[in-house]
């Protein structure tokens, strides 16, 4: 009887707690990237995350008065972990497609890069012109892409004359590049801007104009969250605006891309 | 929670599709080409010289006692590599195929298998009766002959129950080769995530194709096992006559 009553009493109190918790107002945020995104998100030579996202991460949290963590999660795994809870936000160039809002929610986007093909010097190739796929620009060729992506699906729907490789990361994409075993690989400028630039691409550029048609590549990046949390996303979209507006967004975008502008209106 | 699963298997049944297929195909050619590869092994692995023993001893030990993700990821990514780098490989005619992730990873997989069932073979191998040894013997049976008609049935008998357990083993594997780029069914299943974000609509959709496939296999081998023990069914009536026989 006596034990009946404590484990009772131990459920009532665990009830009680979570439900404090859930209520006690986002004090707390852990916030998921991926960590293998250059330069939006990578590990350093000790494991720790950085890179623009986490800056960003940080920089909202700061600006949103909240304590936030950020861990690493696969690219994969990254929408169900959200929904199992493992964490509360994702910020890890995440775009905001219909298909991904049938799961979860969007912060308004943080920031919108184009898509472009990177190969070796000298190459070139149209796919994409004024506002048109050019669906055999690209037949006989081996892309390489980062799977779970956008541009993933851009080349799957589009082009049915070509062999599309799928990669975890947009780094074995990249070494397989180097390999030659693809001809050219599709992701976004700004991690590919890093690369091209690096002693690894030596060699490789941009071989094709840059292009971002919504209808596969969405409005952008956003936060991703739990369709559930509005309060989250209104506490994200008001720091959003503020960082945008107290110009500390334009201090990060200029560290990490001088060249590029990573929040056009 | 089932409008999902109808979305899910309505507008992906052909990725599904085909990367059943390539599993089929993975795990079929695996399968045949590492038994086949694992029989001169398991051979050379019971021989009392050293020499003939250490090669294969020295293959299985390296494919059993690595994880299989890390043997394709050497595969494909370090012997790869260093195939792509050698000079004028690129503009050569069989770099169509050695730029293809299939073959490395078949070849993964088909060494793997080899390395897993030649250790079975074996314990096989070393468990025919000796008895069964020496009245080979007596009969003038060759060496050859002695593994034709005596050890190899014999061995098969007995190691058809693990065999069949590392053909499962073998198909659960092959979800390793999305990983290099391979769609089969897990990767599949992992693209149809991707783009839907309904991981247990597509996972669980997989997993029913993969517990059919196992099924369906379990069904053939027992089957098969009942073939090669036919000899022992046939006996048991036998016996059973004997001892009615004596006690009456």
């Amino acid at each position: 009887m006596k034990n009946w009553i404590k484990v009772a009493s131990a459920a009532a109190i665990g009830i009680a707690l979570s439900a404090s918790a859930a209520s006690a107002a986002w004090e707390k945020v852990v916030i998921a990237t991926e960590g293998a995104y250059p330069p939006f998100n990578m590990m350093d030579d000790n494991g720790n995350l950085i890179g623009f996202d986490v800056d960003f991460a940080n920089k909202l949290c700061e600006t949103a008065k909240i304590e936030c963590e950020i861990v690493a999660q696969d690219w994969d795994g990254m929408i169900p972990g959200l929904l199992a809870k493992k964490y509360d936000a994702i910020i890890a160039q995440m775009s905001i497609t219909e298909e991904r809002k049938r799961s979860i929610d969007f912060s308004d986007y943080y920031s919108n890069t184009p898509a472009v093909f990177v190969g070796k010097d000298g190459m070139s190739i149209t796919a994409y012109k004024d506002g048109e796929v050019i669906e055999d620009a690209l037949d006989g060729m081996v892309i390489g892409v980062q799977r779970s992506t956008t541009h993933a699906n851009f080349l799957e729907d589009n082009f049915p004359g070509i062999e599309i490789r799928m990669y975890g990361t947009q780094d074995e994409a990249l070494l397989d590049l180097t390999a030659g075993r693809v001809d050219a690989t599709l992701a976004d400028s700004g991690t590919l801007d890093a690369w091209v630039s690096s002693e690894e691409g030596n060699g490789y550029g941009f071989v094709s104009n840059q292009f971002a048609p919504s209808e596969w590549f969405g409005e952008g990046a956003g936060i991703g969250i739990r369709k559930e949390d509005q309060d989250l996303k209104e506490i994200f979209n008001k720091a959003l605006a503020e960082m945008l507006e107290n110009g500390s967004y334009e201090e990060l975008n200029k560290k990490y891309f001088p060249a590029i502008d990573l929040h056009p209106n | 929670m089932f409008e999902d699963f109808i979305y899910v298997l309505g507008k992906y049944d052909t990725w599904l599709w085909r990367g059943f297929l390539l599993t089929i195909e993975l795990l079929v050619i695996s399968v045949t080409l590492g038994t086949l590869l694992a029989i001169p092994l398991a051979v050379a692995r019971v021989s009392k010289k050293v020499w003939i023993q250490a090669l294969p001893f020295a293959f299985i030990y390296v494919f059993r006692g690595t994880p299989l993700i890390g043997q394709l990821f050497m595969m494909y990514y370090g012997v790869g590599q260093l195939i792509a780098n050698i000079d004028g490989i690129q503009d050569h005619w069989t770099w169509t195929y050695l730029r293809d992730p299939y073959w490395y990873c078949l070849l993964t997989f088909v060494l793997n298998t080899a390395a897993y069932v030649a250790e079975i073979m074996r314990g096989g191998i070393q468990n025919v009766p000796n008895g069964e040894l020496e009245a080979a013997r007596a009969c003038g049976m060759s060496p050859w002959i002695t593994y034709r008609r005596i050890i190899f049935p014999r061995m098969w008998q007995m190691i058809w129950p693990a065999y069949t357990n590392d053909v499962i083993f073998t198909l659960k594997a092959t979800s390793l080769a999305s990983t290099v780029t391979m769609m089969e069914l897990t990767g599949a299943a992992r693209k149809i995530v991707a783009r839907t974000a309904l991981p247990y609509e597509a996972f669980i959709s997989a997993g029913v194709i993969y517990l059919i496939i196992v099924y369906s296999l379990t069904f053939g081998f027992k089957g098969i096992e009942r073939y090669l023990r036919r000899s022992e069914q046939r006996n048991e009536p036998k016996t059973g006559r004997a001892k009615a026989a004596t006690s009456a």
